[in-house]
């Protein structure tokens, strides 16, 4: 089973990177562009049993800092 | 009984020569170095410190992958037994990691590296490690590091700042870091986190000698000889 997790910055942290690229976008002359978030994506490859609980404590424990981030857990068909 | 104390090394690891020396030259006795993949620490411990570097490489976040070594299973053990622990630079983001400290170190407000000595004032002198300070006393520590940007929600800052957690603040902007926190302690007092490195201002030919009396803290607290 193929498994995205997206990690992404929490509302209200504030993201140096995000914003050093958003000024880089600017500078290269893209106009429009309002406001950029830096994250992380992981594909996993997992046994297809896997649970729910097993992913999400795949997050918790290691991939995303929840001190600062929030994941989102996406299956992909295969 | 003698010192004993215990220097960790992680691969990428830089500061831990640096930080034995400064325990055998203030604390003396003997400093264990110990490896990563060590399942154990030595017997008998007074004094644990976790050093600066780039652990891992700085893999996936800073210190988190240092963070569930095997070796980190023994230091978060013998933490809740009492036992001293002292992180610095990626050693405070290790001990964020493995939840030994609250918060998070994140990328640096400015987005450099920075690399100078900064003033710090001291909050907290009451603590084991800070207790040779005055409060409020200014001193000079350099720093080193990417992402020293400390980060914890409202409320738990409120509780650091309450419970007198808040080690060191730095004197002037350095890195974005919330309330200019530099250290902090866990709720029992017998761990500090830091950015800053004590361990580079042992002796005059360094610069200053501002960090001795952090190792000469820990000594006198726990009351055996040198």
């Amino acid at each position: 089973m193929k498994v995205r997790v997206h990690v992404s910055l929490k509302n209200g942290v504030l993201d140096p990177q995000g914003r050093a690229i958003h000024h880089a976008l600017e500078g290269l002359g893209f106009a429009g562009v309002k406001d950029v978030r830096a994250g992380r994506l992981f594909e996993l490859d997992v046994a297809d049993d896997t649970s729910d609980d097993a992913l999400d404590d795949m997050c918790r424990k290691l991939l995303a800092n929840m001190v600062i981030e929030n994941y989102r857990i996406e299956k992909v068909a295969a | 009984m003698p010192f004993t104390s215990a220097v960790i090394t992680f691969p990428g690891s830089n500061c831990d020569r640096d930080m034995a020396v400064a325990m055998e030259e203030v604390c003396g006795g003997t400093v264990h170095r110990v490896w990563h993949g060590d399942a154990t620490l030595p017997e008998g411990l007074d004094f644990i410190a976790v050093p600066g570097g780039f652990s891992y490489g700085d893999y996936l976040r800073s210190g988190a992958m240092a963070a569930r070594s095997p070796i980190m299973q023994a230091v978060v053990e013998a933490a809740g037994r009492g036992v001293p622990v002292l992180g610095v630079c990626n050693g405070f983001q290790i001990l964020t990691e493995a939840g030994l400290l609250p918060g998070a170190l994140m990328r640096n407000a400015g987005i450099r590296f920075v690399c100078r000595e900064v003033p710090l004032k001291v909050e907290n002198s009451q603590s084991l490690f800070t207790q040779r300070y005055f409060k409020d006393q200014v001193i000079t520590i350099p720093v080193a590091h990417h992402d020293g940007n400390y980060f914890a929600d409202a409320e738990t800052l409120d509780r650091l700042e309450g419970e007198g957690r808040v080690a060191f603040r730095y004197a002037e902007p350095v890195n974005g870091s919330q309330r200019d926190i530099a250290g902090v302690l866990n709720a029992a007092g017998n761990v500090l986190g830091m950015m800053p490195h004590p361990e580079r201002m042992i002796e005059a030919a360094q610069g200053g000698t501002d960090g001795r009396k952090l190792f000469e803290g820990v000594l006198a607290g726990l009351n055996v000889s040198a």
